[in-house]
């Protein structure tokens, strides 16, 4: 029961991160689709500063520099979208799923030319971490309490601050509601879409290393993060756009995921016989479903998706 | 003068504009591809791009080059396949990344039909194409009734399918390992008939009639999208849906008619390949096939259009198989995927290059109608030119 918790929260955290992130750059303007390969990129970050730092560094500093190297790899890796979709005006679809196919590819070439040179038999896309990850979490009783819990409940309630109590705020969801209104007023929207879009690079950067912490020691990056990125956006649209609705999204998604993990340690679950596969695939069917009821009053922000263009009207 | 102005009337016609965007990216895209090796290992980097290009030239005899040109196109059908499913519903409007999902449920489904019940290739072929059209047409039901973003329900099915698959084909799987069993041995009648094909290509079984039936349905979408009613109505409805609504047309229905076909394309697709007996399932795959994805290349490569969509797939494939020459302890094979996935990046940017290009030509036009003007002053002839 306590793991079943322990997963609950870990894997709501990462959707409550990378679900933030889509809500940033949605009230701003922009449909970010990249968030899967911006998880990956962030992973990649975390997954290598992991490897390379001394077991000994005191773990405060190992957890600071893991988020740290995320947010920048995550805050890098947007940009790439934010230059073609606000300066170059480009398909937005398009563009996310190219940013996906290519942080797949190249984290998978990244890992396995670093392993390769390393030790030229070792042909694999795997990060280990084992010795530094146990930094990464402290035990209360046998609940294991990883600080990224933490970072993603900071993250929920400073961003439901940001976005309603602030005047940056504020104007980012005018830039994503009406920009040609934003600009009359002075509000710069390239420069509001930029912030919605790096904000959410890093904030995806983050959630990426934190779900490829949860329960392993290593990841092979080969495999990506199996669709935890648009599982995200599902979480956000269930979640209308709102931090706190967001927030209860992921846990109630994260309790499904969590389940895959840890069935089999259920009496009652596991005696119903239901091959692992069927637990595998209920986070996927639960939001196919989930958004088949939300989508219709869809609460989005109306320019979403939109490039847009100082001269048109 | 005339010169000139010829250039820059070959320049302002869209086929040509297409296919030089087209050539850009895949310039450019080898260009980083190029880079990305020389970072990983100088030494080798000359040969390793020219391996890439060369792909199945690199065997000197011409027998066995010809044999791997039929390996490549064996899956450069799917590819157009799944290019084409995304193609079709692109112009509807909808991005159907589901192509990967269906064709993941067309591989399940033939496969299935072919070493469960023992079927001969037309029906598993049929199955294929519907099982892919029910995975397609899901998508499109949510889209029209329910407004559900298709990416996120193409993305969501695109899991379901592959574990649905993974389990329905585990009980036709080998003893020993993970993959299917062999087509040939379990059921012949259910691989493609090859109609003497692979005599052209030194005898490579795999080549069936799957690739000219691929060309021959890409001719056919053509034909579908730019003469029929059916084809300009879908146009019509990926350009301005409100507008398609108020003259009549039954958009919603058109949608989900539209995402049935794409899906049914990918199913064929996976038909293709897994009914030649080249390649067997692995029940234990976590990932879905990159495929449907490459097709999402292929379909932007070729500049939206069928024909050049035949090319494109071809291209995208011929490096990907390239990459598979790599020497693979100094260079990883994924190199591919990370130069297709920059041709697609880059192809975001073809519509502003269009628009640029487009841009430079009337100035030029109306610089050169003003030093007409200056020279010769006569304002009428410089109108006309």
């Amino acid at each position: 029961m306590v793991l079943l918790l322990q997963y609950t929260l870990l894997f709501a955290s990462v959707l409550i991160l990378v679900a933030l992130g889509g809500c940033f750059s949605e009230h701003s303007g922009v449909i970010n689709l990249g968030l899967e390969g911006t998880m990956v990129m962030g992973a990649l970050g975390g997954a290598l500063t992991l490897k390379y730092i001394a077991p000994g560094t005191p773990r405060i500093f190992i957890v600071l520099a893991v988020i740290l190297t995320s947010i920048l790899c995550g805050v890098l890796y947007s940009m790439l979208l934010a230059v073609a979709c606000i300066n170059l005006k480009a398909d937005q679809t398009l563009v996310g799923t190219a940013l996906n196919m290519l942080a797949a590819a190249a984290a998978t070439v990244i890992v396995k030319s670093i392993n390769m040179h390393e030790n030229p038999d070792n042909v694999s896309s795997t990060v280990q971490y084992v010795q530094t990850k146990r930094a990464l979490v402290f035990n209360i009783g046998s609940f294991q309490f990883n600080w990224f819990i933490l970072v993603a409940l900071i993250a929920l309630i400073a961003s439901y601050i940001i976005l309603y109590k602030t005047r940056f705020g504020l104007r980012l969801m005018a830039c994503g509601e009406h920009p040609q209104a934003a600009d009359s007023v002075g509000i710069n929207v390239y420069k509001m879409r930029w912030a919605g879009v790096l904000i959410s690079g890093a904030l995806a950067g983050v959630g990426g290393i934190v779900y490829i912490t949860a329960g392993v020691s290593e990841w092979k990056f080969e495999v990506g993060v199996a669709g935890f990125g648009f599982l995200a956006l599902a979480v956000m649209i269930f979640g209308q756009w709102k931090p706190f609705n967001i927030g209860l999204a992921a846990l109630l998604f994260g309790f499904f995921r969590a389940l895959s993990n840890v069935y089999s340690g259920f009496g009652f679950l596991a005696n119903l016989n239901i091959p692992g596969t069927v637990y595998n695939m209920m986070p996927y069917i639960i939001s196919l479903i989930v958004l088949a009821f939300t989508s219709s009053s869809s609460r989005a922000p109306k320019a979403e998706g939109i490039p847009y263009d100082k001269g048109s009207r | 003068m005339t010169n000139s102005k010829k250039t820059s009337g070959i320049l302002s016609n869209p086929t040509v504009q297409s296919i030089l965007a087209a050539l850009l990216c895949i310039v450019i895209g080898l260009f980083v591809g190029y880079i990305a090796l020389l970072i990983i290992n100088p030494k080798g980097a000359n040969t390793a791009i020219i391996t890439i290009l060369k792909n199945y030239f690199t065997y000197p005899s011409k027998a066995a080059a010809l044999k791997y040109l039929g390996n490549t196109l064996v899956k450069a059908a799917p590819l157009l396949m799944c290019a084409l499913s995304i193609q079709f519903c692109y112009q509807a409007g909808l991005f159907n990344i589901g192509a990967a999902g269906q064709y993941v449920a067309g591989a399940g489904a033939c496969l299935y039909c072919a070493l469960a019940l023992h079927m001969p290739w037309i029906i598993c072929i049929l199955a294929a194409i519907l099982a892919g059209g029910i995975f397609g047409l899901i998508v499109g039901l949510l889209k029209s009734y329910l407004n559900v973003n298709e990416v996120i329900s193409g993305i969501m099915l695109n899991w379901i399918g592959l574990y649905c698959v993974n389990m329905l084909l585990n009980g036709v799987k080998e003893v020993a390992s993970p993959y299917t069993l062999h087509l040939s041995a379990e059921n012949p009648s259910a691989i493609l008939p090859s109609m003497g094909l692979e005599k052209f290509f030194s005898n490579n079984k795999y080549v069936t009639i799957a690739v000219p039936l691929a060309i021959i349905i890409a001719i056919i979408i053509k034909i579908v999208l730019s003469m029929t009613v059916f084809g300009y109505e879908i146009r019509a409805t990926g350009i301005a849906k409100d507008a398609a609504r108020y003259s009549g047309m039954k958009e919603k229905r058109n949608l989900v008619i539209t995402l049935f076909i794409g899906g049914a394309l990918a199913g064929i697709g996976a038909a293709f390949l897994y009914l030649t007996g080249y390649e067997e399932w692995s029940v234990t795959q976590s990932s879905v096939p990159s495929m449907g994805f490459n097709g999402i290349a292929a379909t932007f490569l070729g500049g939206l259009d069928p024909i050049g969509t035949i090319f494109a797939s071809y291209f995208i494939q011929h490096i990907t198989s390239g990459g598979s020459y790599l020497d693979k302890n100094v260079y990883p094979s994924q190199i591919s995927d990370f130069i297709s996935a920059i041709i697609i990046y880059l192809c975001g940017f073809v519509l502003i290059f269009k628009l640029y290009l487009n841009g430079m030509l009337r100035k030029r036009e109306e610089k050169k109608s003003n030093d007409g003007m200056a020279h010769n002053g006569k304002k009428q002839e410089g109108g006309i030119s």
